[in-house]
């Protein structure tokens, strides 16, 4: 500290006799040093006091007391400066836990796409924020069934990523991808609406390919309604569904509907983020997706969920303002 | 983006104007301002949700959690001049079974 007040008379004292550039880049590089060492605001101020004592002898009095004065003042000034420090020091704390967090989240819920024969599947999920609200599982015996599900959990961040967690063992400890999905969603719905507050809830469309018939069975808990297209007809069904949302009430009830699937049919299962065309509105969302992957319809299901995604992403900016899935099986 | 609440009373009937676009940032705000409510089963609620431009699932959550209060204090909610955007929302999301809602039109809720 010593030699710190000696330097700085020195830097001060060259400034007064020749105000020039270099001396006050001297000046400022200093104080860059003292902020390193945790000198406060208070102790530069009289740290300076002190080297004008020094460097000019007959210093009037009231200007020592305005200096004692503002060493006083900036007391307060130097604990708020304190206090900001070791906010930006817990920041990065919480910072490298959401990290940790987010990468506990990716390998927990991390899925993989089953290559069945005979079916075609796709699918792209994209978190806005480092946690996904969004979340996709598949389930295959290796045999006849396979299931999908497609979930989206109200909010965004750590709350939706900690229900998607509880989500995901529910759907895990089903176990068997040949249960009706009007089943799993009862079953999921009374799992979730024990466990979440009252302004929380999940979306979610499950879905069971019968793959020795071609059949999908689904059933959906308020999810954004799934597009069919109807290769043959040359036509897109919305598969529409008013049953409600997982979470809302105990004992909800769920039906279940059959498609059959011909060659070149499809069916997209999506969230809402990807049919939010919020600052985009003269366009009919729905529309326009139809028109993208009918537009793609020759590539195949990862390809054709790539595409959409890229599409959709120059549409908005690059600016997409939820966590984004989309799911494509083919036939 | 802003949201406002409005209130006025017409007897046992407590009107509610929501105006704003009711989104992540938004919502809270707006739960707050219901959650100030005071319910008692001698009155009805009416929201007016004419001036609401733009809601995602987060604003459903807030109506979500506003009427299980509701419902728990015997207490009659009803959302008025829903937008067609706004009520499909409530429909796919099974939420129009459920809850009162009503569709377009002129309501008595304005303010």
């Amino acid at each position: 500290m010593e030699q710190l007040k000696l330097d700085y008379k020195t830097i001060l004292s060259n400034y007064i006799h020749n105000q020039n550039e270099r001396n006050l880049y001297i000046g400022q590089n200093f104080i860059k040093r003292l902020i390193q060492k945790n000198v406060t605001p208070e102790e530069v101020i009289s740290i300076h006091k002190q080297a004008l004592e020094d460097i000019i002898e007959d210093l009037p009095e009231y200007t020592i007391h305005a200096y004692d004065f503002l060493i006083e003042v900036m007391v307060h000034f130097g604990l708020k400066l304190k206090e900001h420090q070791s906010l930006l020091m817990k920041q990065e704390e919480l910072r490298i836990e959401m990290e940790v967090a987010a990468k506990i989240q990716n390998t927990l819920l991390e899925t993989t796409i089953p290559n069945p024969e005979g079916l075609d599947i796709g699918m792209i999920s994209v978190p806005l924020r480092k946690m996904n609200g969004d979340y996709v599982h598949f389930m295959h015996d290796h045999k006849r069934f396979l299931s999908i599900a497609v979930t989206d959990v109200v909010g965004k961040g750590v709350p939706a990523a900690l229900c998607m967690s509880m989500v995901k063992y529910g759907l895990d400890t089903l176990e068997y991808a040949n249960s009706n999905p009007s089943y799993v969603l009862e079953v999921l719905n009374q799992l979730i609406e024990k466990s979440v507050d009252d302004g929380m809830f999940v979306s979610m469309c499950y879905g069971r390919y019968d793959l020795e018939k071609d059949i999908f069975t689904w059933s959906s808990a308020g999810h954004e309604p799934p597009l069919y297209y109807h290769s043959r007809e040359n036509a897109y069904y919305d598969l529409e569904s008013k049953e409600l949302l997982l979470g809302i009430l105990p004992d909800v009830k769920y039906s279940q509907k059959d498609i059959k699937l011909n060659d070149n049919d499809f069916i997209i299962l999506m969230t809402d983020g990807v049919t939010d065309f919020r600052n985009r509105e003269e366009f009919d969302p729905r529309q326009y997706i139809k028109e993208l992957a009918l537009s793609c319809r020759h590539l195949n299901a990862q390809e054709m969920c790539d595409n959409i995604h890229k599409q959709l992403q120059v549409l908005h900016n690059y600016k997409l303002e939820d966590d984004f899935t989309i799911v494509i099986i083919k036939k | 983006m802003d949201i406002n609440i409005q209130f006025r009373e017409e007897g046992n009937l407590l009107l509610g104007l929501i105006e704003g676009e009711i989104d992540t940032f938004t919502a809270p705000i707006l739960r707050e301002e219901l959650e100030k409510i005071e319910l008692s089963n001698e009155i009805s609620v009416e929201l007016d949700l004419s001036k609401v431009s733009y809601m995602d699932s987060t604003g459903l959550g807030v109506f979500v959690a506003f009427y299980k209060r509701a419902t728990k204090e015997d207490v009659n909610l009803k959302l008025v001049n829903l937008s067609t955007r706004l009520t499909r929302l409530f429909e796919i999301t099974g939420l129009s079974e459920l809850m009162d809602i009503e569709r377009g039109g002129i309501g008595h809720a304005s303010i």
